[in-house]
């Protein structure tokens, strides 16, 4: 029962934090709301017992990777969205699709699947056990992962950086 | 005790409105917060499944996303920052020049 | 032991020349461009008469197989020769006179244009001309036919630079064609009965068949379409159109293949296939009408024609029309004796004329003609021996040949003869009327005939010196001159011929042995009984098998010596007359041909007979080739079409490519719609196996 309330409270505000992500002009007012449906999710991974998911989904996606999104918004000082005419496609053919696509899967799940019921705090996710796992079992994507990571960092500077500053790189060799 | 497809279609209705913004928002900044809104979505179907199946992989599994997911936020705002730079605008409309 | 004379290399040889004047020719000298050209013609002639020497100990027919050719189930053609007495006679003219106008061509042609391209032709034409004689299927020989005909475009067309000379070639080898049809569906119905075109063996196919005189059978109808090819080939009623057109061409052009050669083509088929008109006494009858209309037809346009070629185009016609009336009644060697002769003396007639042209600088009209007898002497001695050769006076050789197609036409009707009667009137006239107003009289030609060095226009490309224009420049050698040797041998031998060639065939009634028809007899060998009952000499008992050829008749000379004087007389009345007109009274042309103007008129133009096929034929066709085929068929559904397809194919691409437009959300759109109809289908699985 009390699973059954804080989860309808936690999944409702995932979802009015997502339709106002939709809903909203401004990016900066989506880039907010999202950092609420993040930490809302943060809460659903307690609800299921990942206790170190649900750090790093607020420490490392709401904390970080937000911050990025906010720090780009706010130094490309982007603006009200402005009405430009889209797609047809888009709106007669994509959210249609969408909406029956989720539609067909709810009514799926919710009618006929048999996969049971989720205890509060079902699977305890401790960190001991994650790293378990992922030094001993998932050592190849682990390490594979970090140096995409590492990948990821170089591209980005370079990506980003300045003409200018990239050709006096360059030049001073 | 809630049932599972709960937790999963919380995350489909997570999923359908993060298409739905890519679909429907302009400013490209917006357009990359729909995408993560996606991977959210997906990240709680991993943790339901783990949970049901009680395999810890799932878990894991999400932790790999995120990293994923924050290097991808990383270049992705890299290159609309150099879009930024050539096109003066972060309107993904105008952003067209790979037509026919 | 039938040797192997080798009877292949007799085209091939000229081929050959033609190869190497064509591809080589034009960086050669001239001298060597006739070197070739007269030495590979002489060696066929050559040829031609080695064969004739052995010629008696040979079995006729002589036949050679080169190769296969042909094999498509039970039917076959082969590269085969066949050599009988027929074919040697044909043999011997088409080389002789072929070598002899050969050698004329050299000094005639010497300043024009094109010299390698006119040998190549003319070795050419007598590739395809020997073809013909020498095949023994019917297949080879029209393999032959079709070669001629395009060597007569090629040659009537040589200085194409012409309007007319190019109109004129299209003309012949299109008239051509419609015979050519006849020829060919003549073909079709041998293979479809007989199921073979071997000489040979068609007509020992034929044999068995009675004459067929109740209606049409398969039999007259090959006749008849073979007839149809003969008339395009010898410029008969109604496909004559043709050659007076072809006078576009050089003269020796004229002379050889309008004159000796190819129009005596269809003769030769006739008298070949002479098994198959034995049989079909309707198609013969046919044969005999449009020989005698054409004859008489012919020579009343040739009355009235100023151009000294054209007289002579439409005497061929003339001629031509005897020999297709000696076929009509089964006289066959009598018509090959006359093709003999008239190639000797319209050969001859040709080249004189050539060496009139070449003479006075280049001028046709015979009004400006007058009083060259002085002058050109040679040419006007041989021109005269030619002319009484074709008027028909004794013992010049066409009175032999002429008399006996005229006895024989008597013994079938009398319409015949008395037709053939007033042509030779008219022959002897008009020709004496060309003599007159040729080489009599004072020169009416205009005075700049005789101006010295006038310059020419590259004296290399003469270009029109055989039309009517006004003889504005001379040669630069000085005014009317005799012809060079090279030219004048030609036409003294041709003039000896003219008056000897006809010895060969001296009736029986006048006290010789007809050798020619004794000769050509075993050829023309029938075992028609019905056929020969007509042609039953009075006096003469019929034998149970009877030969329509090769018996003389040994009493009753009496009606054939009147008939012979007749036909003589209305010869020198023709003379006669020509000389009054032309000769004594020559103010009298212009006032008869004033008074019966109308008459004059319609045979001075000919009949209008171009301007009725132009009406009728061409100007409907060239409309439905214009509005049917041109706009209809090739604009309309064969471009279109393709067109079409071609529009659209873009018209397609061009909605297609409106997915690429470069909008993110687009893109985005389509895949939200692949991925949901994916999940849907995987949901569907998921539930079907519950």
């Amino acid at each position: 029962m009390f699973h059954l309330i804080l989860f309808s409270v936690f999944g409702f505000i995932c979802v009015a934090g997502a339709v106002n992500l939709l809903l909203q002009r401004h990016p900066i007012n989506s880039a907010l709301s999202l950092v609420v449906v993040m930490g809302s999710l943060a809460v659903e991974f307690l609800l299921l017992g990942a206790e170190f998911v649900a750090a790093i989904q607020v420490i490392v996606y709401a904390g970080a990777v937000m911050v990025l999104f906010v720090f780009v918004i706010m130094l490309l000082n982007a603006g009200v969205e402005e009405q430009t005419s889209g797609s047809r496609v888009a709106w007669l053919l994509g959210i249609p699709a969408v909406v029956a696509g989720m539609v067909i899967v709810c009514w799926a799940l919710l009618t006929h699947s048999n996969a049971g019921s989720a205890a509060i705090g079902a699977l305890p996710g401790h960190p001991a056990d994650i790293a378990q796992l992922l030094f001993h079992q998932f050592l190849l994507p682990f390490e594979v992962t970090s140096i995409l990571v590492l990948i990821a960092i170089m591209g980005a500077v370079v990506l980003a950086a300045r003409p200018e500053a990239v050709e006096r790189t360059k030049r001073e060799g | 005790m809630v049932p599972l497809s709960f937790y999963l279609v919380l995350s489909g209705i997570l999923f359908a409105c993060g298409v739905v913004g890519f679909l429907i928002k302009r400013n490209i900044i917006t357009i990359f917060m729909s995408i993560e809104l996606m991977l959210n979505g997906v990240n709680l179907s991993f943790v339901a499944f783990a949970a049901r199946w009680q395999q810890l992989s799932g878990q894991v599994f999400v932790f790999f996303v995120m990293v994923v997911a924050a290097a991808e936020a990383a270049v992705g705002l890299a290159i609309i920052i150099a879009l930024f730079r050539t096109r003066e605008t972060l309107n993904i409309d105008q952003v067209n020049l790979l037509k026919l | 032991m039938t040797p192997n004379l080798h009877l292949w290399l007799i085209p091939i040889l000229p081929l050959i020349g033609a190869a190497i004047n064509g591809l080589f020719g034009k960086r050669f000298s001239r001298q060597a461009v006739a070197a070739v050209a007269l030495g590979f013609c002489g060696a066929a002639f050559a040829m031609a008469l080695w064969i004739a020497a052995q010629f008696s100990s040979l079995a006729l027919p002589h036949i050679e197989v080169l190769t296969s050719w042909l094999n498509s189930g039970p039917f076959s053609v082969d590269y085969s020769f066949s050599l009988d007495q027929l074919s040697l006679v044909m043999l011997l003219i088409v080389t002789g006179v072929g070598f002899l106008i050969h050698i004329y061509s050299v000094g005639y042609m010497w300043e024009e244009g094109g010299y390698y391209r006119f040998f190549s032709y003319l070795n050419l034409f007598m590739f395809f001309m020997l073809t013909l004689v020498l095949a023994s299927n019917y297949l080879l020989m029209f393999v032959g036919w079709e070669g001629v005909g395009l060597a007569s475009y090629l040659l009537i067309g040589f200085f194409f630079q012409r309007d007319s000379a190019a109109a004129a070639g299209k003309k012949a080898f299109i008239v051509n064609r419609i015979g050519d049809f006849g020829f060919l569906i003549a073909l079709f119905l041998m293979i479809k009965h007989f199921g073979t075109l071997d000489f040979q063996k068609v007509f020992d196919a034929v044999k068995p068949y009675s004459p067929e005189t109740a209606g049409v059978g398969f039999l007259t109808a090959i006749a008849l379409l073979l007839l149809l090819g003969a008339c395009g080939k010898s410029a008969q009623i109604p496909l004559y159109v043709w050659l007076p057109d072809a006078m576009e061409g050089p003269t020796p052009v004229s002379a050889l293949i309008h004159a000796a050669t190819m129009v005596t083509a269809g003769v030769y088929m006739i008298a070949r296939s002479h098994v198959i008109f034995e049989r079909a006494p309707s198609a013969l009858m046919v044969v005999a009408i449009i020989g005698t209309l054409t004859a008489f037809f012919a020579a009343t346009i040739g009355v009235a024609q100023t151009d000294i070629k054209k007289v002579l185009a439409y005497s061929t016609i003339s001629q031509l029309g005897y020999m297709f009336l000696a076929c009509g009644v089964a006289a066959f060697s009598a018509g090959i004796f006359h093709l003999m002769t008239h190639a000797f003396f319209k050969g001859l007639l040709f080249l004189a004329a050539g060496s009139v042209i070449h003479g006075i600088g280049g001028e046709q009209d015979m009004r400006k003609m007058g009083g060259l007898w002085r002058k050109i002497p040679w040419t006007w001695a041989t021109m005269l021996i030619a002319t009484f050769a074709i008027a028909g006076i004794p013992p010049f050789a066409g009175f032999f040949s002429k008399d006996e197609i005229l006895w024989r036409a008597y013994q079938v009707s009398w319409i015949y003869w008395l037709v053939g009667l007033v042509t030779a009137f008219l022959t002897s006239f008009y020709m004496f009327r060309l003599m007159y107003m040729t080489f009599a009289g004072e020169y009416r030609g205009a005075a700049g005939a005789s101006h010295g060095h006038e310059e020419h226009a590259g004296h290399g490309t003469h270009l029109g010196r055989d039309e009517a224009a006004p003889a504005s420049h001379g040669h630069g050698h000085g005014g009317i001159h005799e012809s060079p040797a090279i030219m004048l041998v030609p036409l003294v031998i041709l003039a000896v011929l003219s008056l000897v060639g006809g010895w060969v065939g001296v009736p029986g009634s006048l006290g010789g042995g007809n050798h020619f028809d004794k000769f050509l007899g075993p050829v023309f060998r029938s075992s028609t009984p019905a056929l020969n009952t007509e042609h039953v000499q009075p006096g003469e008992a019929a034998p149970p098998e009877q030969t329509t050829e090769g018996t003389e008749p040994k009493t009753g000379h009496s009606t054939e010596i009147m008939f012979t004087g007749i036909s003589v007389a209305a010869g020198l009345l023709g003379l006669f007359l020509a000389w009054l007109l032309y000769g004594r009274r020559t103010d009298l042309p212009d006032r008869i041909a004033a008074s019966i103007h109308g008459l004059y008129s319609a045979v001075a133009h000919k009949y209008w007979i171009d301007e009725l096929y132009a009406w009728l034929f061409v100007r409907p066709l060239i409309a439905i080739s214009g509005i049917v085929f041109w706009r209809g068929i090739d604009q309309g559904v064969i471009d279109a079409a393709l067109n079409g397809s071609a529009d659209g194919a873009r018209e397609l691409s061009d909605e297609v490519r409106h997915m690429q437009s470069g909008n993110l959300r687009s893109y985005a759109g389509w895949i939200a719609v692949g991925a949901a109809a994916m999940i849907a289908y995987m949901v569907w699985m998921g539930l079907r196996t519950q």
